[in-house]
């Protein structure tokens, strides 16, 4: 006997949280959303912090900015900033990529005031003190060795040196000795260059009115100053296409496989039907790619892919880690159903399931202030608003098993993907030549700045 | 002024013994549906060390009316995600989703409380599954398995409490339909579960759609929960290998802790402690460690091997995990743990350093029930492993049970951290430096 699975309930109209904006007279944009669900506030402040040229010594100073930006002011110890927001429940902690510097933090919401009074301090005022430095110098520089230990990490410095090329985002890791070089004046001068309210946004979302939310900004915030250095990252290259990339892992027991194609930003007209394309072909578990090489073959535990948005570009990215003795078949799936997508149009049924997933997770990501927050901030810093929300829901209700077919055929053709394999090249070399070209070569050279 | 939430929360039990709890709270659409089985690492059977977890994956590979690889499908083609884990005492399964899907989500999961579908091919692909899950998380990586399967060897004499929960491969190899059977009838009984619904629901129509999809699974009584206990070590235990894999060397030290359920007010002023010794550059074996003496790289201390302090049973331990230099000196760093300990102990705490850790404390457990799926899941744990007290209405109270915590209770918590009573894992760095 077989019963009937309920159907859905109609779903409500796709409605995103009012959001209150006003833009400071020292450029900063604030933006507050207010989610009562809890007595808490979250904080994001998003400030432009690319780079023109890959340079690995801005790569060091701003990783290592990062991690000292609240070591101390010309009043406060490193120990008096996280005992102050700890008295409001409250923490903040800053983090980079190459596109911007992030601070990103939260507090009770009876805390607001003296959250953001420390932000304000640390903008204008962190001093970068010698012994704190050297502490976090350390600290960052045993990360970068444990992080240059793991497969994951080798396996993205790997493709994102193949994708990139010179490109700025070629390097993200600044080396142990890059870390070590970098002094407290560097520290100073990089912040004195790039961190001004001009084109950064702060974001505050949780249990506060809106307006109360914004004037509480505007206070502690007006204070910061100074003109923003507009250091625009260059558009990514072409993808040099080519032979795989195998990077020798000695004793590995799993290879890991990634690949890359290029993708577009949001605002472009195929976003929505790639995003959709994407789920079809493995950005989720009901996917072709994890119910071929997982829930079929046994070849893995965790496949995906994903879109990836930076300023200067967009890519998909394949991301899994198979046992060693099926690196050959599994690049052979992989191919195979990146081929089938490509090809041939998905069946309706597939196309509603991934349109359902799109639009359902929309909503649980607005669903937490954090969630909230992120998306907030991440939108604005591609000159977004959460009402973009509501065109691209509409944009993924109407995309049609056409336009994914033709989406696929352009963005998801395996002959256009770059592709790296981390492992132990001895036990499976000979499999992947089967398939593709390879070029071998070592963790070492990977690393090598 | 320490807040706290005021989620109203049902609690009712159905006649076929499986207990119920929900939470409305209509802020969003959305919805976390969470059923827990009171069985976990700790019940497995000798030989079958990763049954539990295997048996976890086997519960999404198809139930009565759903063939395989539809369980996902109906989740996510609904706009919602899911998954399940497996923990010492309890295995968790769960999704979030738009409301619309609340009664397909309740099917779901009556559908495999009446049991899954169990065929010899899916078992053997979830083998294959899972011993890659073991290779990325465990055998592929620099400190895999540390500390959570390596420290409770060198903790605990028993079986239960000391194996590795993630499993043998020979043990994986050998597990059979059989043993799935006998795992599914013993453990998995309605009346061994409990079913949480947290976000954008109305009660009594949900009250309506748990009867109409529960009301039927064949109630089987929950199994006698075996006695897990074990004495406190007789002194201190250590143990230290070569990770060849990794670059830096790293411990972790367990003492053990008062029982989190059957002693809860002695436990709690543990789960403080932790946050007032490394939560933040404020916290005291950060400022010391890390910030003045630079012994170490990261500190970390916090109950259970599993990192959750309300959702774990006793025996558990209170933990001091920690990563040093490559010329970093354990035995100097476990005697300015020590040191600092005893500081405590004599000289208390500093004015407002109590005050603060539970205020962030405070953020910490609101922060993690915001979204509807921590919620539900967290609720019903807690209505599972503490029938007899609060159960899940424990959620609203916690925020100011942990403001009630003196400032006497985490100074003799920290006086129970002596070295006599520790267990201790090093870690050896094996890998030459790569730069």
């Amino acid at each position: 006997m077989t019963v009937a699975v309920p159907d859905l309930r109609p779903a409500g109209v796709f409605a995103v949280p009012r959001t209150a904006e006003r833009t400071l007279a020292n450029g900063l944009t604030v933006l507050a959303i207010r989610r009562p669900a809890v007595p808490l506030v979250e904080l994001r402040l998003r400030v432009p912090f690319g780079a023109a040229t890959l340079r690995t010594s801005y790569l060091a100073s701003s990783s290592l900015l990062s991690q000292t930006l609240f070591s101390g002011t010309s009043n406060l110890s490193t120990v008096d900033i996280a005992a102050q927001l700890q008295s409001v429940g409250g923490a903040l902690g800053a983090g980079v990529d190459p596109d911007r510097l992030l601070v990103g933090g939260n507090s009770l919401a009876s805390g607001l005031d003296r959250m953001l009074a420390i932000l304000a301090e640390v903008l204008t005022d962190a001093t970068y003190p010698e012994e704190e430095v050297a502490t976090e110098r350390d600290r960052l520089a045993e990360r970068i060795q444990i992080a240059q230990s793991q497969p994951s990490h080798l396996a993205r410095v790997a493709l994102l040196r193949r994708r990139y090329g010179d490109h700025p985002y070629s390097v993200q890791t600044p080396t142990v000795p890059q870390v070590h070089a970098v002094t407290p004046a560097a520290l100073r001068a990089l912040h004195a260059d790039r961190i001004h309210p001009v084109g950064a946004h702060l974001v505050l979302v949780g249990d506060v009115e809106t307006e109360q939310a914004l004037d509480a900004a505007e206070q502690a915030l007006a204070g910061w100053d100074g003109p923003g250095k507009d250091d625009a990252v260059p558009p990514v290259p072409q993808p040099r296409l080519g032979p795989v990339t195998l990077v020798h892992r000695p004793e590995s027991v799993q290879s890991s496989l990634r690949m890359t194609l290029s993708a577009v930003e949001r605002r472009h007209p195929d976003h929505a039907a790639l995003q959709l394309a994407n789920l079809i072909f493995g950005g989720y578990f009901s996917s072709r790619w994890v119910e071929n090489i997982r829930e079929d073959k046994g070849y893995t535990y965790s496949p995906h892919s994903f879109i990836e948005h930076s300023q200067a570009g967009s890519s998909l990215v394949l991301s899994t880690d198979v046992a060693t003795e099926v690196t050959g078949p599994a690049l052979l799936e992989t191919i195979y159903e990146l081929g089938r997508i490509a090809t041939s149009p998905p069946g309706e049924q597939e196309l509603e399931q991934a349109r359902q997933y799109a639009l359902g997770t929309l909503q649980l990501g607005m669903s937490t202030q954090a969630g909230l927050a992120n998306l907030a901030s991440t939108y604005a810093g591609f000159g977004l608003r959460l009402e973009y929300l509501v065109d691209h829901a509409a944009r993924l209700g109407a995309a049609t098993v056409d336009d994914v077919a033709a989406v696929a055929a352009r963005y998801l053709a395996p002959a256009r993907a770059l592709t790296v394999v981390l492992g132990d090249a001895d036990r499976m070399e000979a499999a992947l030549t089967t398939l593709t070209p390879v070029e071998r070569t070592t963790v070492d050279e990977v690393l090598a700045a | 002024m320490i807040p706290a939430t005021r989620y109203p929360i049902e609690r009712l039990t159905l006649p076929n013994g499986l207990r119920v709890v929900l939470a409305p709270d209509r802020s969003a659409p959305v919805i976390g549906v969470a059923v827990v089985y009171d069985v976990g690492i700790r019940s497995e059977p000798v030989g079958r060390t990763g049954f539990a977890h295997l048996f976890e994956h086997l519960m999404f590979q198809g139930s009565a009316n759903l063939e395989k690889l539809a369980h996902f499908r109906y989740v996510q083609g609904s706009g919602g995600t899911f998954n399940g884990s497996t923990h010492l005492d309890y295995t968790d399964y769960y999704e979030t989703l738009p409301s619309a899907a609340l009664e397909r989500a309740l099917f779901l999961e009556a559908d495999r409380m009446r049991g899954p579908r169990l065929t010899e091919e899916n078992l053997r692909n979830q083998v294959d599954v899972v011993k890659e899950e073991i290779r990325v998380n465990v055998l592929n990586k620099p400190y895999g398995g540390f500390p959570w399967l390596n420290l409770p060897p060198v903790m605990f004499a028993t079986f239960p409490n000391a194996h590795d929960g993630y499993g043998s491969f020979d043990d994986l190899d050998a597990a059979t339909l059989t043993d799935a059977e006998e795992f599914f009838d013993r453990y998995y009984a309605c009346g061994n579960a409990v079913l949480a619904v947290a976000g954008d629901i109305d009660v009594t129509e949900t009250v309506s759609l748990v009867e109409r999809h529960f009301g039927d699974v064949p109630a089987r009584p929950a199994p006698e929960r075996p006695d897990f206990t074990e004495p406190d070590l007789a002194g201190e235990q250590r143990h230290s290998y070569v990770d060849k894999l990794a670059p830096l060397p790293a411990f972790c030290a367990g003492w053990r802790v008062p029982d989190p359920v059957g002693d809860f007010a002695a436990y709690l002023p543990y789960v403080v402690l932790a946050e007032v010794l490394t939560d933040g550059d404020a916290s005291r074996l950060v400022r010391r460690l890390v910030l003045s003496d630079r012994s170490v790289t990261n500190v970390g201390t916090y109950i259970g091997f599993m990192g959750e302090p309300y959702e774990v049973r006793d025996p558990t331990a209170f933990l001091l995990q920690v990563q040093t230099p490559a010329d970093g000196d354990m035995e100097r760093v476990l005697s300015t743990v020590d040191e600092e300990c005893a500081r405590l102990v004599a000289d208390g705490l500093e004015a407002g350093e109590l005050a603060r850790t539970q205020a962030r404390m405070a953020t910490h457990l609101l922060r993690d029930t915001d979204a509807v799926l921590g919620r539900a899941l967290r609720m019903a744990v807690l209505e599972q492993q503490r029938p007899s007290l609060t159960g899940a209405q424990l959620l609203n109270e916690l925020p100011a049970l942990i403001a009630q915590v003196t400032e006497e209770q985490v100074r003799a918590a920290a006086a129970t951290l002596r070295p006599d009573r520790r267990a201790l894992i090093e870690v050896v760095p094996g890998l030459g430096g790569t730069q």
